[in-house]
Protein backbone atom coordinates (compact mmCIF):
# COMPACT_ATOMS: atom_id res chain seq x y z
CA UNK A 1 0.00 0.00 0.00
CA UNK A 2 1.44 3.61 -0.97
CA UNK A 3 2.17 6.12 1.87
CA UNK A 4 -0.88 8.21 1.05
CA UNK A 5 -3.79 6.72 -0.86
CA UNK A 6 -7.05 8.37 -2.45
CA UNK A 7 -9.39 6.08 -3.62
CA UNK A 8 -12.18 6.95 -5.42
CA UNK A 9 -12.41 10.42 -3.27
CA UNK A 10 -15.49 12.70 -4.25
CA UNK A 11 -16.03 15.83 -1.84
CA UNK A 12 -18.57 18.35 -2.06
CA UNK A 13 -19.09 21.13 0.25
CA UNK A 14 -21.97 21.83 2.45
CA UNK A 15 -25.15 22.96 0.22
CA UNK A 16 -26.13 26.34 0.47
CA UNK A 17 -29.61 27.25 1.08
CA UNK A 18 -31.82 26.70 -2.31
CA UNK A 19 -28.45 25.57 -4.21
CA UNK A 20 -27.00 22.01 -4.84
CA UNK A 21 -24.32 21.36 -3.60
CA UNK A 22 -21.68 20.92 -6.71
CA UNK A 23 -18.71 18.58 -6.18
CA UNK A 24 -15.51 19.89 -5.62
CA UNK A 25 -13.92 16.50 -6.24
CA UNK A 26 -15.14 13.59 -8.15
CA UNK A 27 -13.40 10.14 -7.70
CA UNK A 28 -10.33 10.98 -7.55
CA UNK A 29 -8.04 8.33 -7.06
CA UNK A 30 -4.24 8.96 -6.15
CA UNK A 31 -1.30 7.08 -4.42
CA UNK A 32 1.90 8.74 -3.21
CA UNK A 33 4.76 6.70 -2.33
CA UNK A 34 7.26 7.99 0.70
CA UNK A 35 9.90 10.86 -0.46
CA UNK A 36 8.33 11.76 -3.81
CA UNK A 37 8.41 15.26 -4.39
CA UNK A 38 5.17 15.86 -6.33
CA UNK A 39 3.24 18.87 -7.83
CA UNK A 40 -0.40 19.67 -7.50
CA UNK A 41 -1.61 21.82 -10.38
CA UNK A 42 -4.33 23.18 -11.62
CA UNK A 43 -6.02 26.47 -11.64
CA UNK A 44 -8.74 28.24 -9.02
CA UNK A 45 -11.82 26.26 -8.39
CA UNK A 46 -9.61 22.89 -10.15
CA UNK A 47 -10.48 21.16 -6.71
CA UNK A 48 -6.18 20.84 -5.56
CA UNK A 49 -6.72 23.04 -2.60
CA UNK A 50 -9.29 20.57 -1.31
CA UNK A 51 -7.59 17.31 -2.26
CA UNK A 52 -4.45 19.10 -0.08
CA UNK A 53 -7.16 19.63 3.36
CA UNK A 54 -8.36 15.63 2.59
CA UNK A 55 -4.28 14.76 3.12
CA UNK A 56 -4.32 15.37 6.62
CA UNK A 57 -7.89 15.11 7.41
CA UNK A 58 -8.74 18.80 7.71
CA UNK A 59 -11.67 18.03 5.44
CA UNK A 60 -12.95 14.01 5.05
CA UNK A 61 -14.45 12.96 2.08
CA UNK A 62 -18.02 12.95 1.13
CA UNK A 63 -17.28 9.16 -0.11
CA UNK A 64 -14.33 7.03 -0.88
CA UNK A 65 -11.43 6.91 1.18
CA UNK A 66 -8.23 8.83 2.13
CA UNK A 67 -5.37 6.79 4.43
CA UNK A 68 -1.62 7.67 5.27
CA UNK A 69 -0.07 4.84 5.93
CA UNK A 70 -2.93 2.84 6.10
CA UNK A 71 -4.49 5.35 9.09
CA UNK A 72 -7.96 6.43 7.39
CA UNK A 73 -8.28 9.89 7.75
CA UNK A 74 -12.23 9.60 8.82
CA UNK A 75 -10.95 7.59 12.32
CA UNK A 76 -11.04 9.74 14.94
CA UNK A 77 -8.40 8.15 17.12
CA UNK A 78 -5.59 8.52 14.37
CA UNK A 79 -6.50 12.44 13.51
CA UNK A 80 -3.53 13.48 15.74
CA UNK A 81 -1.06 11.10 14.53
CA UNK A 82 -2.50 11.61 11.10
CA UNK A 83 -1.85 15.46 11.23
CA UNK A 84 1.50 15.12 12.68
CA UNK A 85 2.78 12.89 9.84
CA UNK A 86 1.33 15.01 7.24
CA UNK A 87 1.98 19.04 7.94
CA UNK A 88 -0.01 21.59 6.15
CA UNK A 89 1.78 24.77 5.08
CA UNK A 90 -0.75 27.69 3.85
CA UNK A 91 -0.24 30.44 1.27
CA UNK A 92 -0.49 33.55 3.80
CA UNK A 93 2.45 32.99 6.02
CA UNK A 94 1.49 35.95 8.14
CA UNK A 95 -1.80 34.22 9.62
CA UNK A 96 -0.09 30.94 10.00
CA UNK A 97 2.50 31.81 12.72
CA UNK A 98 1.01 32.02 16.66
CA UNK A 99 3.55 33.31 18.74
CA UNK A 100 5.55 36.76 18.43
CA UNK A 101 8.75 34.78 18.75
CA UNK A 102 10.14 32.37 16.13
CA UNK A 103 11.61 30.17 18.05
CA UNK A 104 8.24 29.70 20.44
CA UNK A 105 6.28 29.51 17.20
CA UNK A 106 8.00 26.73 15.74
CA UNK A 107 8.00 25.18 19.24
CA UNK A 108 4.00 25.21 19.11
CA UNK A 109 3.85 21.98 17.20
CA UNK A 110 5.75 19.79 19.40
CA UNK A 111 4.23 21.18 22.66
CA UNK A 112 1.01 20.66 21.34
CA UNK A 113 1.44 16.87 20.92
CA UNK A 114 3.78 16.79 24.41
CA UNK A 115 6.79 16.49 23.63
CA UNK A 116 8.98 16.88 26.58
CA UNK A 117 11.04 20.21 27.20
CA UNK A 118 14.47 19.38 25.81
CA UNK A 119 13.09 17.44 22.83
CA UNK A 120 11.46 20.20 22.06
CA UNK A 121 14.69 22.80 22.47
CA UNK A 122 16.29 20.45 20.14
CA UNK A 123 13.74 20.02 17.68
CA UNK A 124 13.76 23.22 17.44
CA UNK A 125 16.92 23.82 16.98
CA UNK A 126 17.24 21.67 14.64
CA UNK A 127 14.39 22.46 12.20
CA UNK A 128 15.54 26.57 12.57
CA UNK A 129 19.08 25.20 11.21
CA UNK A 130 17.33 23.27 8.48
CA UNK A 131 15.33 26.29 7.25
CA UNK A 132 18.17 28.13 7.16
CA UNK A 133 16.74 30.56 10.26
CA UNK A 134 18.28 29.77 13.50
CA UNK A 135 20.08 33.30 13.47
CA UNK A 136 16.67 35.04 14.06
CA UNK A 137 15.65 32.37 16.44
CA UNK A 138 14.94 35.36 18.75
CA UNK A 139 13.08 37.84 16.29
CA UNK A 140 9.89 38.65 16.05
CA UNK A 141 7.82 37.41 12.79
CA UNK A 142 6.57 40.62 12.04
CA UNK A 143 9.76 41.99 11.22
CA UNK A 144 10.89 39.40 8.76
CA UNK A 145 10.21 39.17 5.34
CA UNK A 146 7.42 37.20 3.52
CA UNK A 147 10.03 34.35 2.19
CA UNK A 148 11.72 34.31 6.05
CA UNK A 149 7.90 34.13 7.57
CA UNK A 150 6.98 31.03 5.22
CA UNK A 151 10.21 29.51 6.23
CA UNK A 152 9.17 29.70 9.77
CA UNK A 153 5.70 28.05 9.00
CA UNK A 154 7.69 25.32 6.93
CA UNK A 155 9.59 25.36 10.51
CA UNK A 156 7.35 24.67 12.49
CA UNK A 157 5.97 21.63 10.76
CA UNK A 158 9.12 20.08 10.82
CA UNK A 159 9.57 20.06 14.62
CA UNK A 160 6.69 17.80 14.30
CA UNK A 161 9.18 15.60 12.47
CA UNK A 162 6.35 14.75 9.90
CA UNK A 163 7.03 12.32 7.05
CA UNK A 164 5.14 14.41 4.44
CA UNK A 165 4.47 18.21 4.00
CA UNK A 166 1.75 19.94 2.31
CA UNK A 167 2.34 23.18 1.22
CA UNK A 168 -0.65 24.93 -0.08
CA UNK A 169 0.30 27.91 -2.72
CA UNK A 170 3.02 28.61 -0.15
CA UNK A 171 4.71 31.27 -2.91
CA UNK A 172 1.90 32.49 -3.99
CA UNK A 173 2.01 35.59 -2.08
CA UNK A 174 5.98 36.26 -2.10
CA UNK A 175 8.30 38.38 -4.34
CA UNK A 176 10.36 36.63 -6.81
CA UNK A 177 13.50 36.53 -4.22
CA UNK A 178 11.46 35.07 -1.15
CA UNK A 179 10.09 32.33 -3.48
CA UNK A 180 13.54 30.92 -4.34
CA UNK A 181 13.92 30.97 -1.33
CA UNK A 182 11.29 28.75 0.26
CA UNK A 183 11.55 26.26 -3.40
CA UNK A 184 15.01 25.59 -2.09
CA UNK A 185 14.02 25.46 1.30
CA UNK A 186 11.19 23.01 -0.05
CA UNK A 187 14.07 20.84 -2.35
CA UNK A 188 16.45 20.46 -0.03
CA UNK A 189 14.01 18.62 2.37
CA UNK A 190 12.80 16.33 0.11
CA UNK A 191 16.68 15.88 -1.07
CA UNK A 192 18.38 15.79 2.36
CA UNK A 193 16.06 14.12 4.46
CA UNK A 194 13.76 12.55 2.36
CA UNK A 195 10.17 14.16 3.45
CA UNK A 196 7.70 13.83 1.31
CA UNK A 197 6.88 17.28 -0.46
CA UNK A 198 3.18 17.75 -1.80
CA UNK A 199 3.29 21.71 -3.65
CA UNK A 200 0.52 22.73 -4.51
CA UNK A 201 0.82 25.48 -7.12
CA UNK A 202 -0.66 27.48 -10.46
CA UNK A 203 3.13 28.57 -11.22
CA UNK A 204 4.10 25.95 -14.05
CA UNK A 205 7.93 26.94 -13.14
CA UNK A 206 7.63 25.60 -9.63
CA UNK A 207 5.23 22.66 -10.92
CA UNK A 208 8.70 21.78 -13.54
CA UNK A 209 11.37 21.10 -10.25
CA UNK A 210 9.42 18.18 -9.07
CA UNK A 211 9.41 14.30 -9.86
CA UNK A 212 5.86 13.78 -10.53
CA UNK A 213 3.29 16.63 -11.68
CA UNK A 214 -0.34 15.91 -10.80
CA UNK A 215 -2.62 18.24 -13.03
CA UNK A 216 -6.07 18.67 -12.07
CA UNK A 217 -9.12 20.12 -14.05
CA UNK A 218 -12.61 20.56 -12.50
CA UNK A 219 -12.23 18.22 -9.97
CA UNK A 220 -10.91 15.46 -11.55
CA UNK A 221 -7.33 14.39 -12.44
CA UNK A 222 -6.18 15.58 -15.95
CA UNK A 223 -2.93 14.66 -16.11
CA UNK A 224 -0.12 12.41 -14.14
CA UNK A 225 3.31 11.72 -14.75
CA UNK A 226 7.07 13.63 -14.82
CA UNK A 227 7.00 17.12 -15.67
CA UNK A 228 8.43 16.63 -19.19
CA UNK A 229 5.65 13.89 -20.09
CA UNK A 230 3.24 15.81 -18.62
CA UNK A 231 4.40 19.63 -19.99
CA UNK A 232 4.76 18.05 -23.69
CA UNK A 233 1.23 18.15 -23.64
CA UNK A 234 0.97 21.36 -24.91
CA UNK A 235 -2.47 20.75 -27.07
CA UNK A 236 -4.02 19.19 -24.02
CA UNK A 237 -3.25 21.44 -21.30
CA UNK A 238 -4.34 24.31 -23.62
CA UNK A 239 -7.39 23.25 -24.22
CA UNK A 240 -8.23 23.08 -20.25
CA UNK A 241 -6.89 27.07 -20.00
CA UNK A 242 -3.82 26.02 -18.61
CA UNK A 243 -0.36 27.05 -19.14
CA UNK A 244 2.85 25.35 -19.48
CA UNK A 245 6.60 26.62 -18.48
CA UNK A 246 7.51 29.75 -20.63
CA UNK A 247 10.53 28.03 -22.22
CA UNK A 248 8.07 25.05 -23.15
CA UNK A 249 5.48 27.25 -24.79
CA UNK A 250 7.98 29.25 -26.91
CA UNK A 251 10.03 25.48 -27.54
CA UNK A 252 6.59 24.06 -28.80
CA UNK A 253 5.56 27.28 -31.40
CA UNK A 254 9.20 27.11 -32.53
CA UNK A 255 8.41 23.64 -33.33
CA UNK A 256 4.99 24.72 -35.04
CA UNK A 257 6.93 26.80 -37.03
CA UNK A 258 8.88 23.80 -38.80
CA UNK A 259 12.20 24.48 -36.77
CA UNK A 260 13.24 20.76 -35.50
CA UNK A 261 13.66 21.57 -31.89
CA UNK A 262 13.40 18.73 -28.82
CA UNK A 263 10.35 18.00 -27.17
CA UNK A 264 9.47 18.34 -23.33
CA UNK A 265 11.84 21.49 -22.69
CA UNK A 266 11.67 22.98 -19.58
CA UNK A 267 14.17 25.14 -17.60
CA UNK A 268 15.34 28.20 -19.55
CA UNK A 269 18.67 26.80 -19.67
CA UNK A 270 18.03 24.02 -21.37
CA UNK A 271 16.03 26.25 -23.64
CA UNK A 272 19.15 28.10 -24.81
CA UNK A 273 21.16 25.19 -25.56
CA UNK A 274 18.49 23.49 -28.01
CA UNK A 275 18.40 27.21 -29.47
CA UNK A 276 22.05 27.51 -29.83
CA UNK A 277 22.28 24.00 -31.13
CA UNK A 278 19.92 24.74 -33.43
CA UNK A 279 21.61 27.80 -34.84
CA UNK A 280 25.14 26.30 -35.25
CA UNK A 281 23.49 23.64 -37.06
CA UNK A 282 21.89 26.41 -39.42
CA UNK A 283 25.24 28.31 -40.08
CA UNK A 284 27.31 24.90 -40.78
CA UNK A 285 24.47 24.57 -43.57
CA UNK B 1 5.14 54.84 10.76
CA UNK B 2 3.02 51.96 11.79
CA UNK B 3 6.80 50.13 11.13
CA UNK B 4 8.57 50.45 13.93
CA UNK B 5 6.44 50.04 16.40
CA UNK B 6 7.81 47.48 19.01
CA UNK B 7 5.79 45.15 20.96
CA UNK B 8 4.84 46.83 24.88
CA UNK B 9 7.86 48.10 25.86
CA UNK B 10 10.49 45.13 26.48
CA UNK B 11 13.97 46.08 25.77
CA UNK B 12 16.07 43.16 25.02
CA UNK B 13 19.49 43.08 27.49
CA UNK B 14 21.32 41.12 29.54
CA UNK B 15 20.44 41.77 32.91
CA UNK B 16 19.38 40.07 37.08
CA UNK B 17 16.27 41.12 36.19
CA UNK B 18 15.74 40.16 32.75
CA UNK B 19 16.73 36.51 33.93
CA UNK B 20 14.35 36.65 36.76
CA UNK B 21 11.30 34.78 36.75
CA UNK B 22 8.45 36.09 34.87
CA UNK B 23 6.28 35.41 38.08
CA UNK B 24 8.40 36.61 40.60
CA UNK B 25 8.28 39.57 38.77
CA UNK B 26 5.01 40.09 38.69
CA UNK B 27 4.41 39.11 41.96
CA UNK B 28 6.99 41.75 43.55
CA UNK B 29 4.96 44.10 41.26
CA UNK B 30 1.64 43.52 42.85
CA UNK B 31 3.83 43.86 46.37
CA UNK B 32 5.04 47.12 45.55
CA UNK B 33 2.50 48.62 44.48
CA UNK B 34 0.15 47.22 47.40
CA UNK B 35 3.07 48.45 50.04
CA UNK B 36 3.54 52.03 48.57
CA UNK B 37 -0.42 52.41 49.60
CA UNK B 38 0.78 50.69 52.85
CA UNK B 39 3.81 53.61 53.57
CA UNK B 40 1.97 56.40 55.48
CA UNK B 41 5.24 57.89 56.57
CA UNK B 42 7.85 59.52 54.61
CA UNK B 43 10.67 57.30 56.08
CA UNK B 44 8.40 54.23 54.78
CA UNK B 45 7.79 56.21 51.38
CA UNK B 46 11.40 56.83 50.87
CA UNK B 47 12.04 52.86 52.07
CA UNK B 48 9.67 51.45 48.92
CA UNK B 49 11.42 54.40 46.36
CA UNK B 50 14.50 53.19 47.08
CA UNK B 51 13.29 49.63 45.95
CA UNK B 52 12.22 50.76 42.52
CA UNK B 53 15.45 52.83 42.13
CA UNK B 54 17.26 49.39 42.80
CA UNK B 55 14.42 47.67 40.70
CA UNK B 56 15.63 50.30 37.75
CA UNK B 57 19.46 50.19 38.26
CA UNK B 58 18.98 45.86 38.62
CA UNK B 59 17.23 45.88 35.04
CA UNK B 60 19.99 46.77 32.58
CA UNK B 61 17.82 49.66 30.66
CA UNK B 62 18.72 53.20 30.67
CA UNK B 63 17.38 56.06 32.93
CA UNK B 64 16.57 58.39 30.23
CA UNK B 65 14.04 55.31 28.90
CA UNK B 66 12.17 55.68 31.82
CA UNK B 67 12.41 59.18 31.68
CA UNK B 68 10.31 59.13 28.51
CA UNK B 69 7.22 56.94 29.52
CA UNK B 70 7.02 59.61 32.63
CA UNK B 71 6.81 61.69 30.04
CA UNK B 72 3.29 61.27 29.15
CA UNK B 73 2.18 61.18 32.85
CA UNK B 74 3.87 63.74 34.34
CA UNK B 75 0.64 66.42 33.58
CA UNK B 76 -1.56 63.96 35.49
CA UNK B 77 1.33 63.79 37.97
CA UNK B 78 1.62 67.61 38.64
CA UNK B 79 -2.22 68.40 37.78
CA UNK B 80 -3.39 65.52 41.04
CA UNK B 81 -1.02 66.80 43.50
CA UNK B 82 -1.13 70.55 42.72
CA UNK B 83 -5.44 69.75 43.26
CA UNK B 84 -4.13 67.70 46.30
CA UNK B 85 -2.17 70.73 47.72
CA UNK B 86 -5.66 72.77 48.43
CA UNK B 87 -7.45 70.28 49.81
CA UNK B 88 -5.97 69.11 53.23
CA UNK B 89 -6.55 69.83 56.43
CA UNK B 90 -3.77 70.97 58.78
CA UNK B 91 -2.16 74.51 59.67
CA UNK B 92 -3.08 77.00 57.25
CA UNK B 93 0.45 78.50 55.84
CA UNK B 94 -0.61 80.64 52.93
CA UNK B 95 -4.62 81.90 52.63
CA UNK B 96 -5.55 83.44 49.01
CA UNK B 97 -9.13 83.87 48.50
CA UNK B 98 -11.09 80.43 49.51
CA UNK B 99 -8.21 78.67 48.80
CA UNK B 100 -5.12 77.76 51.07
CA UNK B 101 -2.34 76.15 51.51
CA UNK B 102 -1.83 73.64 54.57
CA UNK B 103 0.46 71.26 56.20
CA UNK B 104 -1.63 68.24 55.56
CA UNK B 105 -2.10 69.64 51.76
CA UNK B 106 1.66 69.85 51.13
CA UNK B 107 2.08 66.35 52.78
CA UNK B 108 -0.64 64.71 50.55
CA UNK B 109 0.70 66.64 47.39
CA UNK B 110 4.08 64.88 48.23
CA UNK B 111 2.64 61.18 48.83
CA UNK B 112 0.10 61.34 45.59
CA UNK B 113 3.07 62.32 43.34
CA UNK B 114 5.52 59.60 45.00
CA UNK B 115 3.03 57.03 44.58
CA UNK B 116 1.56 57.53 41.29
CA UNK B 117 5.50 57.93 39.46
CA UNK B 118 6.82 54.82 41.75
CA UNK B 119 3.72 53.05 40.64
CA UNK B 120 4.53 53.74 36.96
CA UNK B 121 8.09 53.69 36.95
CA UNK B 122 7.86 49.59 38.87
CA UNK B 123 5.55 48.54 36.07
CA UNK B 124 8.05 50.14 33.46
CA UNK B 125 10.74 47.79 35.53
CA UNK B 126 8.17 44.77 34.50
CA UNK B 127 7.35 45.67 31.30
CA UNK B 128 11.42 46.70 29.96
CA UNK B 129 13.15 43.10 31.33
CA UNK B 130 9.77 41.18 30.64
CA UNK B 131 8.51 39.99 27.44
CA UNK B 132 4.81 40.21 26.69
CA UNK B 133 4.79 36.74 25.80
CA UNK B 134 6.95 35.88 29.50
CA UNK B 135 4.32 37.78 30.95
CA UNK B 136 1.27 35.82 29.71
CA UNK B 137 3.40 32.68 30.26
CA UNK B 138 3.58 33.51 34.18
CA UNK B 139 -0.33 34.81 34.06
CA UNK B 140 -1.20 31.45 33.40
CA UNK B 141 0.83 29.68 35.81
CA UNK B 142 -0.17 32.30 38.41
CA UNK B 143 -4.13 31.93 37.70
CA UNK B 144 -3.55 28.38 37.25
CA UNK B 145 -5.59 27.38 40.67
CA UNK B 146 -8.16 29.18 38.63
CA UNK B 147 -8.80 26.17 36.89
CA UNK B 148 -10.21 24.73 39.36
CA UNK B 149 -13.14 27.20 39.24
CA UNK B 150 -13.56 26.76 35.71
CA UNK B 151 -11.87 29.88 34.56
CA UNK B 152 -10.53 28.82 30.93
CA UNK B 153 -6.94 30.24 31.85
CA UNK B 154 -4.99 28.54 28.74
CA UNK B 155 -7.46 29.79 26.77
CA UNK B 156 -7.38 33.20 28.12
CA UNK B 157 -3.35 33.06 27.94
CA UNK B 158 -3.70 32.02 24.40
CA UNK B 159 -5.98 34.71 23.59
CA UNK B 160 -3.40 37.00 24.92
CA UNK B 161 -0.53 35.52 22.61
CA UNK B 162 -2.34 35.55 19.45
CA UNK B 163 -3.40 39.08 20.37
CA UNK B 164 0.39 40.18 21.00
CA UNK B 165 1.19 38.10 17.81
CA UNK B 166 -1.31 40.00 15.39
CA UNK B 167 -1.30 43.83 16.97
CA UNK B 168 1.55 44.82 14.50
CA UNK B 169 0.21 42.30 11.51
CA UNK B 170 -3.35 44.65 11.65
CA UNK B 171 -1.25 48.05 11.95
CA UNK B 172 0.46 47.24 8.91
CA UNK B 173 -2.85 46.37 7.62
CA UNK B 174 -4.35 48.94 8.48
CA UNK B 175 -1.60 51.58 7.38
CA UNK B 176 -2.51 49.58 3.87
CA UNK B 177 -5.91 49.97 3.66
CA UNK B 178 -5.78 54.05 4.61
CA UNK B 179 -3.46 54.30 1.75
CA UNK B 180 -5.84 52.59 -0.81
CA UNK B 181 -8.39 54.71 0.33
CA UNK B 182 -6.41 57.54 0.55
CA UNK B 183 -5.35 56.69 -3.57
CA UNK B 184 -9.23 57.15 -4.28
CA UNK B 185 -9.41 59.83 -2.68
CA UNK B 186 -10.80 59.66 0.43
CA UNK B 187 -10.11 62.07 2.72
CA UNK B 188 -8.82 61.60 6.73
CA UNK B 189 -7.34 64.62 7.87
CA UNK B 190 -9.47 67.33 7.84
CA UNK B 191 -12.91 68.15 8.98
CA UNK B 192 -14.84 67.96 12.71
CA UNK B 193 -14.14 64.99 15.23
CA UNK B 194 -17.15 63.51 13.58
CA UNK B 195 -16.38 63.75 9.89
CA UNK B 196 -13.24 61.83 10.66
CA UNK B 197 -14.72 59.49 12.75
CA UNK B 198 -17.10 58.76 9.64
CA UNK B 199 -13.84 58.57 7.45
CA UNK B 200 -12.72 56.07 9.50
CA UNK B 201 -15.68 53.79 8.58
CA UNK B 202 -14.26 53.05 4.94
CA UNK B 203 -11.20 51.67 7.04
CA UNK B 204 -12.59 50.00 9.75
CA UNK B 205 -14.71 47.87 7.94
CA UNK B 206 -12.46 45.73 5.39
CA UNK B 207 -9.63 45.57 8.20
CA UNK B 208 -12.95 43.95 10.40
CA UNK B 209 -13.10 41.52 7.49
CA UNK B 210 -10.13 40.75 6.65
CA UNK B 211 -9.72 39.87 10.49
CA UNK B 212 -12.32 37.15 9.80
CA UNK B 213 -10.36 35.97 7.05
CA UNK B 214 -7.23 35.94 9.40
CA UNK B 215 -8.77 33.47 11.80
CA UNK B 216 -10.28 31.49 9.57
CA UNK B 217 -6.76 30.71 8.28
CA UNK B 218 -5.28 30.39 12.11
CA UNK B 219 -7.46 28.35 13.06
CA UNK B 220 -7.11 26.02 10.68
CA UNK B 221 -3.25 26.39 10.94
CA UNK B 222 -3.21 25.67 14.73
CA UNK B 223 -5.39 22.47 13.84
CA UNK B 224 -3.08 21.48 11.35
CA UNK B 225 -0.06 21.29 13.76
CA UNK B 226 -1.92 19.30 16.02
CA UNK B 227 -3.53 22.33 18.25
CA UNK B 228 -5.99 20.74 20.96
CA UNK B 229 -6.50 23.33 23.71
CA UNK B 230 -4.09 23.64 27.06
CA UNK B 231 -4.83 19.63 27.24
CA UNK B 232 -1.48 17.24 27.49
CA UNK B 233 0.48 20.14 26.06
CA UNK B 234 3.93 20.77 27.28
CA UNK B 235 6.30 23.94 26.84
CA UNK B 236 9.51 25.01 25.01
CA UNK B 237 10.68 26.86 28.53
CA UNK B 238 10.01 25.49 31.89
CA UNK B 239 9.46 28.48 34.61
CA UNK B 240 11.65 26.68 36.93
CA UNK B 241 12.72 29.09 40.15
CA UNK B 242 15.89 29.59 40.82
CA UNK B 243 17.61 30.75 44.16
CA UNK B 244 18.29 34.49 42.19
CA UNK B 245 14.66 34.12 42.17
CA UNK B 246 14.19 33.89 45.46
CA UNK B 247 16.57 36.13 46.76
CA UNK B 248 15.14 38.82 44.55
CA UNK B 249 11.83 38.02 46.21
CA UNK B 250 13.30 38.25 49.27
CA UNK B 251 14.83 41.70 48.89
CA UNK B 252 11.23 42.81 47.96
CA UNK B 253 9.92 40.95 50.82
CA UNK B 254 12.23 42.77 53.61
CA UNK B 255 11.76 46.37 51.83
CA UNK B 256 7.75 45.51 52.09
CA UNK B 257 8.23 44.33 55.90
CA UNK B 258 10.48 47.67 57.02
CA UNK B 259 7.50 49.61 55.19
CA UNK B 260 4.99 47.61 57.38
CA UNK B 261 7.16 48.69 60.42
CA UNK B 262 7.35 51.95 59.63
CA UNK B 263 3.82 52.26 59.41
CA UNK B 264 3.10 50.75 63.02
CA UNK B 265 6.05 52.34 65.46
CA UNK B 266 6.46 55.97 63.53
CA UNK B 267 4.13 58.19 64.80
CA UNK B 268 5.73 61.33 63.59
CA UNK B 269 3.98 62.79 60.66
CA UNK B 270 6.91 64.67 59.00
CA UNK B 271 9.26 61.52 59.44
Amino acid sequence: MSFIDVKKVSFSYPAQEGKVAEPVLREVSLSIEQGEFVALLGHNGSGKSTLAKLFNGMLRPTSGRVTIDGRDTNDDAQTFEIRRRVGLVLQNPDNQLVASIVEEDVAFGPENIGIPPQEIRRRVDNALRDVDMYDYRLSAPHKLSGGQKQRIAIAGIIAMEPDCIVLDEPTAMLDPKGRQEVLSTIRRLNREKGITIILITHYMEEAALADRVVVMDDGQILLDGRPRQVFSQVELLKEHQMDVPQSTELVDQLRHRGIPLPQGILFPAECVAALEQQLKENIHR
Amino acid sequence: MVRDITLGQYVIAKSPLHRTDPRIKLVSLVLVIAFLFVANTFSGLAVMTALVLLGMCCSGVRISQYLRSLRAVIILVAFTSVFNLFYGTGDVLVQWGFLQITTGGIRTAIFVAVRILMMILASCVLTFTTSPNQLCDAMERLLKPLTYVKVPVHEIAMMMTIAIRFIPTLLEETDKIMSAQKARGADMESGGLISRAKALIPVLIPLFISSFRRAFDLAMAMEARCYNGGKGRTKLRVLQLQRADFIVLMIVLLFSAATLLLRIFVTNPWW
